[in-house]
């Protein structure tokens, strides 16, 4: 069945995805409230930077980030400066390049969610002399649960998913960026496929899970009309 | 609009008689040989006017998918067993495996003066990465890890091995910086001028005796007949020592 390699990916891939989630939420909200609110005429280029992950291949980003972390590339000479080596290969690198793989996915949820709510409950809890923080934490974040929601699970399992950049950037280390993709692609071009069968239908039932509970839990939008 | 079906019509015709005169080979090579065979397919497309179509990989990944049917008529391996698996499997075309080059490893870094023709580098440990071929597919990355086992350095170096794809994406990743050296073949590195390389002693790993093979699919293809023949013909076995690799017995025997 599984060997120990794939448990060490499976893991792996769970720290990844879960490390990636937190970081994006802590830095896909401010530019989803920023872009709902906005009418600065950066909001669309800005918009388009943020969506850019959803056209570009994965080879196109990966090919990228492996200029621009490497020693010669400009990210690369500044994680070498502060001590931290160059990026491709390791965990961070990875974390990286993820958060960027990922980020429309949790941005766009955000950003409709922060749009449908509107000025109106803002305006209010104002004149309620609420900060604009206190505005944000108790009336912004319970009315946009569900754009959190979706963003937290869609950003989660974009990045369990991801296959492309990992094999640009990741040399197929195991334990550190041996990803469970990269390892069903491991398996399959070695002819192992009964390993590739359980790894592959373990994606696939926790894909199916996933959109289940996100259909499940985001409220329909035409059964409340 | 008459005139454009007419210039159409003639292009289509022209076109209809190359393809049934000129025939076209579909070769699977292993990514250590696909800068000698570049080569080595324009000289046989010039002389022959067949048309060569190549795709590299890791030997053991191509043979992994032309069992599974991919439409390769010839294979250039980097050894010898992954073309015996095709024989194996009776998708070869019997008796038309021989080995048409020997191939060389060196341990290579994009950067002058990294690597000291001893390898003594590799003992320091004072890098990174070290990039290699995945030892599971490609006969470079098997051989890479039987030196460095030779050496005794396997479980010290084991953390920093990062692992390309193929042979292609080892050479990749210590040509961009990102790993400061790597096991590749002679062949990716000799014209190179800038870096610094280690040959490493080649009786260190089993010899790459590269093989190549006549696939059924390509059984009754003249062209991809033509093309292991070829292989074996002066011009091309120039190109091959060009690369730096060793020829067979065979063919150092012969030519005297």
């Amino acid at each position: 069945m599984l060997n120990d390699e794939d448990f060490g990916a499976i893991l792996l891939t769970l720290k990844l995805a879960s490390l990636v989630t937190v970081i994006l939420l802590l830095v896909g909200t401010p530019i989803a409230w920023w872009l709902a609110h906005t009418v600065s005429r950066w909001k669309g280029i800005i918009g388009a930077l943020v969506a850019l992950p959803l056209v570009l291949p994965p080879a196109v980003l990966g090919f990228y980030l492996l200029v621009l972390m490497g020693p010669q590339g400009a990210v690369g000479q500044f994680t070498k400066a502060i001590g931290l080596g160059t990026l491709p290969f390791t965990f961070g690198g990875l974390v990286i390049a993820s958060v960027i793989y990922s980020l429309p996915f949790v941005v766009q949820p955000l950003q409709n969610a922060f749009e449908a709510i509107g000025t109106r409950p803002l305006e209010v809890a104002a004149t309620l002399r609420a900060s604009p923080l206190d505005t944000f934490f108790s009336v912004v974040v319970p009315l946009a649960r569900p754009g959190f929601l979706t963003a937290s699970i869609l950003g989660f399992a974009h990045t369990i998913g991801e296959f492309g950049v990992v094999l640009m950037v990741g040399g197929n280390i195991p334990d550190k960026t041996r990803v469970i993709s990269m390892q069903i692609f491991n398996h399959v071009e070695t002819g192992e496929y009964a390993q590739a069968h359980w790894l592959s239908a373990g994606m696939l039932v926790f894909s199916f899970v996933v959109l289940l509970v996100l259909y499940t839990l985001t409220p329909n939008p035409w059964r409340q009309r | 609009m008459k005139l454009f079906i007419r210039i159409g019509l003639t292009a289509v015709i022209a076109f209809s008689t190359v393809t049934a005169w000129a025939e076209e080979v579909h070769v699977a090579v292993a990514a250590n040989f696909i800068k000698p065979m570049e080569k080595i397919a324009a000289d046989f497309e010039k002389a022959t006017g067949n048309k060569v179509l190549t795709a590299a990989g890791a030997s053991g990944k191509l043979v992994e998918q032309m069992k599974h049917g991919a439409p390769f008529e010839v294979f250039l391996s980097a050894d010898q067993k992954n073309p015996m698996k095709l024989e194996t499997e009776k998708l070869d075309v019997p008796g038309s495996r021989y080995t048409y080059a020997i191939g060389k490893l060196v341990l290579w870094s994009a950067q002058p003066d990294y690597v000291d023709d001893k390898g003594e580098v590799l003992k320091t440990g004072d890098f990174q990465h070290i990039a290699i071929a995945d030892p599971k597919t490609a006969p470079y990355g098997k051989a890479a890890l039987s030196v460095m086992e030779k050496m005794a350095l396997l479980d010290t170096l084991k953390p920093k091995i990062v692992q390309g794809d193929s042979i292609a994406q080892t050479q990749a990743f210590v040509g961009s910086g990102n790993a400061e050296l790597g096991f590749v073949a002679l062949s990716q590195v000799i014209k190179d001028t800038t870096g610094s390389s280690w040959m490493v002693p080649q009786d260190w790993y089993e010899p790459l005796s590269q093989d190549v093979i006549l696939l059924k699919t390509g059984e009754n293809n003249a062209a991809a007949k033509a093309l292991l023949d070829y292989l074996k013909t002066a011009p091309a076995q120039a190109v091959i020592k060009d690369y730096g690799y060793d020829l067979p017995t065979w063919a150092t025997s012969d030519a005297k």
